[in-house]
């Protein structure tokens, strides 16, 4: 059975706790098949609680149910980058998609980076991913002045 | 990738009529616009029109309006209508010598870069992007 949209209105974005834990790794090995319960114990320790000003770690909820997440950071100069704000993760169920989910969650993080008196916003993710990719282009994303390297280490 | 004048030409038809869906375009009015030739921009809507990309309105005021999605077509997709963008210079260089092999791992790299960024730009999130940068 489809669960209906959630209305825009009755959406609320609020730092993750604890308790959202196990809806945020199920939405995630939705979508990516890997199942990962280490590292998001890690990254609710490191991110999670709203304990951290500069670390961000929200939710999407609607009547009681976390429909996505974004994980982000503001770092200083890595990477040789003035400080700016970091999207490491962002997801929402694949059935709840295409509800401006996406786009309230990735608005909630900009407005933290915001507070924190940044201006520029980035992201890293592979380029065969056509859906994620897209969606960050609909929201005004262009290409960063960086190339994403790597070396296959024997 | 370099683009050649029928993808450019399709591009522009595809962007012009999808800003104003509800309204016919002729070969003309966007050749005039462009500075291009009419004929050549008839044969490019043409290839538009059997793709579903644009239909064409006869009789009287006829033209061609938009009859695509706008959120799930690509500019990868018009740009495929014209190019062989499934050529991989990898793979026709693999019994060359290893300059050449070299030098067309780069260009597979770049080309495959170029083809990320078409896919991921809509029709919707270019028209978004051409409004934001009149507005400047």
């Amino acid at each position: 059975m489809t669960r209906p949209q959630p209305a825009a209105a009755a959406l609320r974005v609020r730092t993750a706790q604890a308790a959202d834990l196990d809806a945020v790794a199920a939405i995630d090995l939705a979508i990516t098949r890997l199942p990962k319960p280490d590292y998001w114990a890690q990254i609710h320790r490191r991110y999670g609680g709203g304990r951290r000003q500069q670390r961000f770690f929200l939710v999407a909820e609607s009547a009681g149910r976390i429909e996505g997440f974004v994980i982000g950071e503001v770092r200083d100069w890595e990477f040789g980058s003035p400080r700016c704000g970091w999207v490491f993760a962002i997801s929402v169920r694949p059935e709840t998609r295409l509800a401006g989910i996406g786009s309230r969650l990735l608005e909630a993080i900009c407005a933290g980076f915001r507070r924190q008196g940044v201006t520029k916003v980035r992201t890293l993710l592979a380029r065969d991913n056509s859906l994620i990719l897209s969606f960050f282009r609909s929201q005004g994303m262009m290409a960063a002045p960086f190339i994403p390297l790597e070396l296959d280490l024997h | 990738m370099k683009l050649q004048k029928n993808t450019l030409f399709a591009l522009y038809s595809v962007l012009e009529s999808a800003a104003n869906p509800g309204r016919q375009y002729s070969a003309g009015e966007i050749a005039l616009k462009y500075g291009i030739s009419p004929h050549h921009l008839a044969k490019v809507l043409r290839t538009l029109g059997r793709a579903g990309l644009v239909e064409s309105v006869r009789g009287v005021g006829g033209g061609y309006r938009f009859s695509g999605n706008a959120k799930r077509l690509t500019l990868m997709d018009v740009v495929q209508l014209f190019e062989n963008a499934h050529a991989s210079p990898q793979r026709r260089a693999r019994h060359r010598s290893g300059v050449e092999r070299g030098l067309a791992t780069v260009l597979a790299e770049i080309e495959e870069i170029s083809k990320a960024t078409l896919q991921s730009i809509s029709i919707a999130t270019m028209l978004k992007l051409i409004q934001r940068q009149q507005r400047r």
